[in-house]
């Protein structure tokens, strides 16, 4: 192992494996009959059997992005689509086996549900393992399931929206995620209700070589709140691992869906992930997200505002380390006219990485009347690290108020010097200019992933300048 | 004053360089604890040349001469190691950093200076004392440090940390500039407040104002990078009375 490496394992606290034996992987690679596979080993109905077929040739007929990070390592015929850890969907943590439950034990989910979280979902490579929701709010009839299970008891929910936000022939990993998806959360949130602290479901990826794909779906009825928190984390191991997920939501009249993501992939693993929401009258959406770790993360959350009144905001924070690249932003699309939206984007470069800003805002003829604001702050924390911005503005409505704002620095060496005169150490004074930095979107998550994600940043900060 | 040998602050024949360009060309300077020097000098003189280099910013290069603190030579020690062990610049112009509160931050710099976690309790009291006596309201820790603060936040929050802090040796540059005649009489109390056998006070000014306040023991005119005279409070009045022109040595670069 190179130093480098060596410093890298180090500093990821997560980077244990499970060696336990899977009880089904499906052989490697892709194809019509892997997918077959995996839709008959979950009991799907037709509908979503074929639904995958057809995502799969769409997949085989995209060509790659030609933008964005560096996609040409990426061998799909390397990837384990399938992988089973354990036969059951627990309630309960104590009927999940004892290693997937040492696992998340170690991550410190059991902890969290009981402390702050009104329900929780774990995902351990490809199926959901384990979720639970406080009772008086499936009373109310919040739904909180992993997606299988979701199609299962919900299918009628399921099939009106599975697909509408996201289709399949959205780009090529919608379209592979489509056809080989498993896991993920399924919520409905019913008109009216509000459910004011957090579900979280937390990703662990376990297996080497492994390619995980959940689905998410979220349904925010007229008028109702969700707050929903998804964590992630891997195994390092030598061969690259892949994360595609899609994720769609619906957010109605009246409604706010909160999406925040603290994401803390090993940095094997490709980040190529699908968000997108749509929000109607005087709906709102929003999306905190928080990328930490990975090889290559391409993501940008978007919010198609559909009616009047629709607000969309994202936060978006990236920290690329050595060896990573971290492509993210946000898309904002005006489909109607008095809307508003606003994206923030922090991100940090550090030892050699590299973050790109990329972002939308897109404003439809007869859809004047919107008002959109976009930030993009950039911080390379050395002379190596690298920083670029992509905005895109296609404005085809009159009566639009656009502000945009960006900027890109080095760590300031008169900030340095001003903490260091107060007598902070020079690492100490870079990562409190850092966390600074940062704080318009940590102040916006819970106070628990705002102090987890303060240390997640000092974690990456540690030997950094000096 | 103190009667002890070594006096806390002694600079000799200090030369100092910015981008390959002296600016200090030999400063002699001693400061015992008690005291308070005044430095006056115009525009360009080399006053925050002078307040940067002692507390050791990487950009200001000694090439000649030394610092001694409490008889040490300090050259190699990084900037908060010389805060740690009691220096404090009270910045001309202090940098905002975005998204760290004062509060946070000051607690920070007090654990470090007195090489220990200070109990919350005790470090709040400290703190709204000293914002009381600053007659800033409790707000004003809560607020990023430096970000958008008026001129005189920035110099009522720079004599708030001293305040907390209580280093032996505090330089203050141009702690006066740029305030209004009440904020100047707040400022220079609070000042006046810490003053006493424990702290050692280099006061760099360009006008007279701020000495209507403070009554230094020693005032030095500094000129092109160098100490051209020094005297007592009454030189202060003759720079008042007729500026820095008689001050210049005959032959001076201008
Ligand atoms: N960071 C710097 N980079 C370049 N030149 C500098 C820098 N700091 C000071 N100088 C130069 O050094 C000289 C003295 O400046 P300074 O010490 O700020 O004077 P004063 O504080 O007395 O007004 C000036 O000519 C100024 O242009
Ligand atoms: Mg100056």
């Amino acid at each position: 192992m190179t130093t480098e490496a060596r410093d890298i394992v180090s500093e990821y606290k997560w980077g244990f494996h499970d060696a336990e034996e899977p009880v089904f992987r499906s052989r490697r690679g892709l194809s019509h009959e892997i997918v077959d596979q995996i839709s008959r080993i979950k009991g799907e109905p037709d509908w979503m059997r074929e639904l995958r077929h057809r995502a799969l040739d769409i997949f085989y007929t995209k060509s790659m992005p030609s933008w964005g990070g560096d996609l040409s390592e990426i061998r799909f015929d390397e990837y384990f689509y399938y992988v089973r850890a354990t036969d059951r969907d627990a309630r309960s943590w104590e009927d999940v086996p004892e290693y997937v439950k040492r696992t998340f034990d170690r991550i410190g989910i059991p902890e969290a549900e009981k402390k702050f979280l009104a329900g929780v979902g774990a995902q351990y490579d490809s199926e959901v393992v384990y979720h639970n929701i406080r009772e008086d709010l499936e009373k109310q009839g919040v739904v909180f399931l992993g997606t299988d299970q979701g199609l299962k008891e919900h299918p009628e929910i399921f099939r009106q929206y599975f697909g509408t936000v996201v289709p399949p022939a959205d780009n090529k990993f919608a379209a592979l995620n489509s056809a080989v998806w498993s896991g993920g959360s399924f919520i409905y949130v019913p008109p009216g209700v509000k459910v004011d602290i957090p579900l979280q479901a937390y990703f662990r990826i376990n297996s080497e070589a492994m390619g995980q794909f959940e689905r998410t779906l979220i349904i925010a009825d007229e008028g109702s709140y969700v707050h929903y928190v998804e964590g992630c984390t891997a195994p390092i191991y030598s061969e690259d691992s892949l994360h595609s997920a899609v994720v769609e939501i619906i957010v109605k009249r009246g409604a706010r869906v909160r999406y925040t993501t603290i994401q803390n992939w090993s940095n094997n693993v490709y980040n190529l992930v699908t968000k997108r929401a749509v929000a109607y009258a005087d709906a709102v959406m929003e999306w905190v997200d928080g990328n930490l770790g990975s090889k290559l993360t391409m993501k940008y959350p978007s919010v198609y505002l559909m009616e009047p009144g629709a607000h969309g905001e994202i936060l978006s924070l990236a920290f690329a380390g050595p060896g990573q690249h971290q492509d993210a932003g946000g898309k904002v699309v005006h489909a109607a006219s008095n809307t508003t939206s606003m994206i923030v984007s922090k991100s940090v470069s550090k030892g050699g990485g590299r973050t790109s800003y990329r972002g939308l805002v897109k404003v439809y003829p007869e859809c004047g009347d919107a008002t959109s604001s976009v930030r993009c702050d950039a911080l390379m924390i050395d002379e190596d690290s690298r920083s670029d911005t992509y905005p895109t503005m296609e404005i085809d409505a009159d009566r639009v108020t656009i502000a945009h704002e960006a900027t890109v620095g080095k760590l300031g060496e008169e900030q340095l010097f001003y903490l260091m005169s107060r007598g902070l150490p020079e690492q100490e004074a870079a990562k409190m200019i850092v966390n600074g930095f940062v704080e318009p979107i940590v102040k916006e998550l819970p106070m628990e992933y705002a102090v987890e994600l303060n240390r997640l940043i000092e974690l990456q900060m540690e030997g950094s300048v000096g | 004053m103190t009667e002890s040998a070594t006096p806390t602050l002694e600079v000799h024949d200090l030369h100092v360089e910015v981008n390959d360009k002296e600016i200090l060309k030999g400063i002699d300077l001693v400061v015992s604890k008690g005291e308070v020097h005044a430095i006056m000098g115009p525009n360009g003189s080399g006053k925050t040349t002078l307040a940067s280099a002692l507390l050791g910013h990487p950009r200001y290069r000694v090439t000649q001469g030394e610092i001694r603190y409490r008889g040490e030579n300090i050259a190699d020690w990084t900037p908060d190691a010389r805060a740690r062990a009691g220096l404090f610049l009270s910045f001309q112009y202090p940098a905002a950093v975005p998204g760290v509160t004062l509060v946070n931050f000051l607690r920070h710099a007090l654990n470090q200076r007195r090489g220990q976690d200070v109990p919350v309790r005790e470090y709040t009291q400290l703190l709204n004392d000293a914002m009381a006596k600053l007659k800033v309201d409790r707000e004003f820790a809560r607020r990023y440090v430096n970000d958008g603060f008026s001129g005189g936040e920035k110099k009522r929050a720079e004599i708030l940390q001293m305040a907390v802090l209580k280093p032996e040796i505090a330089i203050l540059d141009e702690t006066d500039s740029g305030l209004d005649v009440d904020a100047l009489r707040i400022v220079a109390e609070g000042v006046n407040r810490l003053l006493g056998p424990d702290l050692g006070v280099v006061l760099i000014t360009h006008y007279n104002r701020i000495l209507n306040y403070i009554t230094p023991n020693r005032v030095h005119i500094l000129y092109a990078g160098r100490i051209v005279t020094s005297g007592g409070r009454e030189l202060a009045d003759e720079v008042e009375a007729k500026g820095y022109d008689p001050f210049i040595p005959v032959g001076a670069p201008a």
